[in-house]
């Protein structure tokens, strides 16, 4: 390899006002969304999942119905969008890719020893590179949380570091599981870790820790963006993952991102929604506008 | 001399009492005296009612029939211990002290005699079907769901507690609309509901205006099943239109009698359960005779 070596530069990290990051949510929250602009709201928020399923329990069937899934939100409403990708196990990737071939749907694998990131380098860059071969379009990647809060930094950033060059052209994104780290600050610091270090997007959490993403923790994340973004003149892309689960949050997350990073982030290269069953809430609000009708989970397909 | 206190009636919702997110109100008057501050609900606080009625669905079905019994003796001993609330509230909307009496006892008696048929109206409206084949076949009901219902208009507890009870006898769980003109004994009644042991989310009632409400109650497509008490027939024909979107089933019951025991009847359970018919393999019937 030619390129460069990233090195850890132990930039020191502005430190996060608590205070004025939930009183910013708490005015977003308490907006209200509606009409033509809340349908907009909803369809953008459809194409902007990453359909996930994560469980010991998968088969190879359960992602075929999955993917299809992606692909058939809800017939019945023409001309929705689709989801942006569909999110898997690595094993799984070559299954996805056959699954969605033909739709613009990505396929996005979760690698490095998900979800406690509890392993060696060299079996979670094999992890990578076992995503990457089958064909992922994307991996999601777990920081080392432990070596995170004994304090080396720079072993954080060096793993980011490698498998961003094991992925090759597939996009990285750095899961940081902020419901492990504890305060806004290392959210913060680690957010800087993951960007400076190559990440495409950064991503709060795994989905299998509680809390999963919240608004606070998500807006810290996006100043990190805005901050590297006003530095460098390079975007970074952002996926709050788990525990997001109806419309009406999702489309906070949404005023969220337009007022933070304003409305280039406003798509699915730079945003993305880590979830699986928000999907029908969103499909069950946009049909509720459409007919007036209050719909029931019923009328939907599972997944 | 000291100005009184206009309590302010709250609707009951997943076990909670919420004010109406729409934070609207309204003040019935009976001889031009107000009753109290009157939540005046919203189609929002329906949904979210009907999202705890679903929530609560599960539990409730699933509870036996005998803890089932249970819970609806203990509304009615509860009832029965705050009798002199109610008796005042009903004289506030108007009865006469004997007629207020005579309400209040006749609806303790009602739930008590449907707590007793918890645990019985299966075995009225099972049966065991014969069938050529050789499968054990037999029927037996099962809750349909969720109830929207709207209560009769003239009274304030008897046509609630007779409405509400049967469709939760089998499981069921229900929103409730109130009477608009006479809400007092519903909201308390919520109170009772509340200290008696019935899961929060099986029993919601709303207070406010019907004609803003009804085509939301008749057409949410989580609602399985809609029981209508006041005889109007443009609020039916309105309810029947609307009930079509996911074939609700619609029952439209009179409540001009609601005093006498007509209203304590088995099939007022039945309405609101689904049959469902299991073919159960059994070995061949041979010469030796039946399979069972």
């Amino acid at each position: 390899m030619s390129k460069t070596k990233l090195i850890y530069q132990n930039n020191p990290s502005p430190s996060v006002d608590q205070v004025g990051i939930l009183d910013r949510i708490n005015r977003i929250t308490s907006r209200s969304i509606k009409n033509e602009t809340k349908v907009q709201g909803l369809k953008m928020a459809l194409n902007m999942i990453d359909l996930t399923t994560l469980e010991g329990a998968d088969t190879e069937k359960k992602v075929i119905q999955l993917c299809n899934k992606a692909q058939h939100l809800h017939d019945a409403y023409p001309n929705l969008p689709t989801v942006a990708a569909v999110c898997v196990y690595p094993n799984f990737v070559k299954t996805a890719k056959n699954a969605l071939k033909g739709s613009n749907i990505k396929v996005a694998a979760v690698a490095t020893a998900f979800p406690s990131g509890q392993s060696s380098s060299e079996i979670k860059l094999l992890d990578t590179k076992l995503a990457v071969d089958n064909g992922a379009d994307e991996v999601d990647m777990v920081i080392s949380r432990g070596k995170f809060h004994s304090g080396e930094y720079h072993f954080v950033f060096d793993e980011i570091a490698a498998i961003k060059e094991a992925c090759g052209k597939a996009r990285l994104k750095v899961i940081l599981e902020t419901g492990e780290l504890g305060s806004f600050d290392k959210v913060r610091k680690a957010s800087d870790i993951a960007i400076e270090a190559g990440a495409d997007f950064i991503k709060t959490s795994t989905g299998k820790i509680s809390p999963a993403a919240t608004l606070p923790v998500t807006l810290v994340m996006l100043e990190a963006i805005k901050d590297y973004y006003y530095k460098t003149g390079i975007q970074i892309g952002m996926k709050p993952a788990g525990g997001i689960s109806n419309a009406k949050l999702a489309l906070q997350y949404l005023l969220l991102v337009k007022e933070t990073l304003g409305k280039d982030w406003l798509n699915n290269q730079w945003f993305r929604f880590g979830a699986s069953s928000l999907a029908n809430d969103l499909l069950m609000q946009i049909v509720k506008q459409e007919t007036g009708i209050y719909q029931s989970k019923d009328y939907f397909s599972k997944d | 001399m000291r100005l009184e206190v206009l309590k302010t009636y709250k609707i009951y919702i997943g076990g909670k009492f919420p004010r109406t997110e729409s934070g609207r109100y309204y003040t019935p008057k009976i001889k031009n005296e107000g009753l109290g501050n009157i939540c005046l609900s919203s189609r929002k606080d329906f949904r979210n009612a009907v999202v705890a009625a679903r929530g609560a669905f599960g539990a409730w079905s699933g509870a036996t029939a005998y803890n089932k019994s249970q819970v609806l003796y203990r509304i009615a001993e509860m009832l029965e211990g705050r009798k002199a609330q109610f008796i005042a509230e009903l004289i506030q909307q108007g009865s006469s002290k004997s007629q207020a009496e005579k309400e209040v006892a006749v609806s303790v008696d009602r739930i008590i005699y449907y707590a007793g048929w918890c645990d019985k109206y299966t075995q009225i409206f099972s049966a065991v079907n014969p069938v050529a084949s050789s499968h054990f076949n037999f029927t037996s009901p099962e809750p349909t769901g969720v109830v929207s219902i709207i209560t009769p208009e003239d009274t304030s507890l008897i046509g609630l507690v007779s409405s509400i009870i049967p469709v939760i006898v089998s499981g069921n769980t229900c929103v409730v609309l109130a009477s608009e003109s006479k809400p007092l004994c519903a909201v308390t009644f919520a109170e009772v509901l509340n200290s008696s042991d019935v899961p929060g989310g099986v029993v919601n009632i709303l207070t406010g205006n019907t004609k803003e409400l009804l085509s939301h109650m008749a057409s949410h497509m989580d609602v399985n099943a809609f029981l209508y008490a006041r005889g109007i027939a443009k609020e039916q024909t309105e309810i029947q239109k609307n009930a079509v979107e996911n074939l609700k089933r619609v029952v439209v019951r009179d409540f001009s009698d609601v005093y006498s025991s007509s209203h304590e009847n088995p099939y007022y359970i039945e309405d609101f359960v689904e049959m469902k018919t299991t073919w159960h393999p059994i070995e061949v019937i041979g010469a030796a005779g039946s399979g069972y």
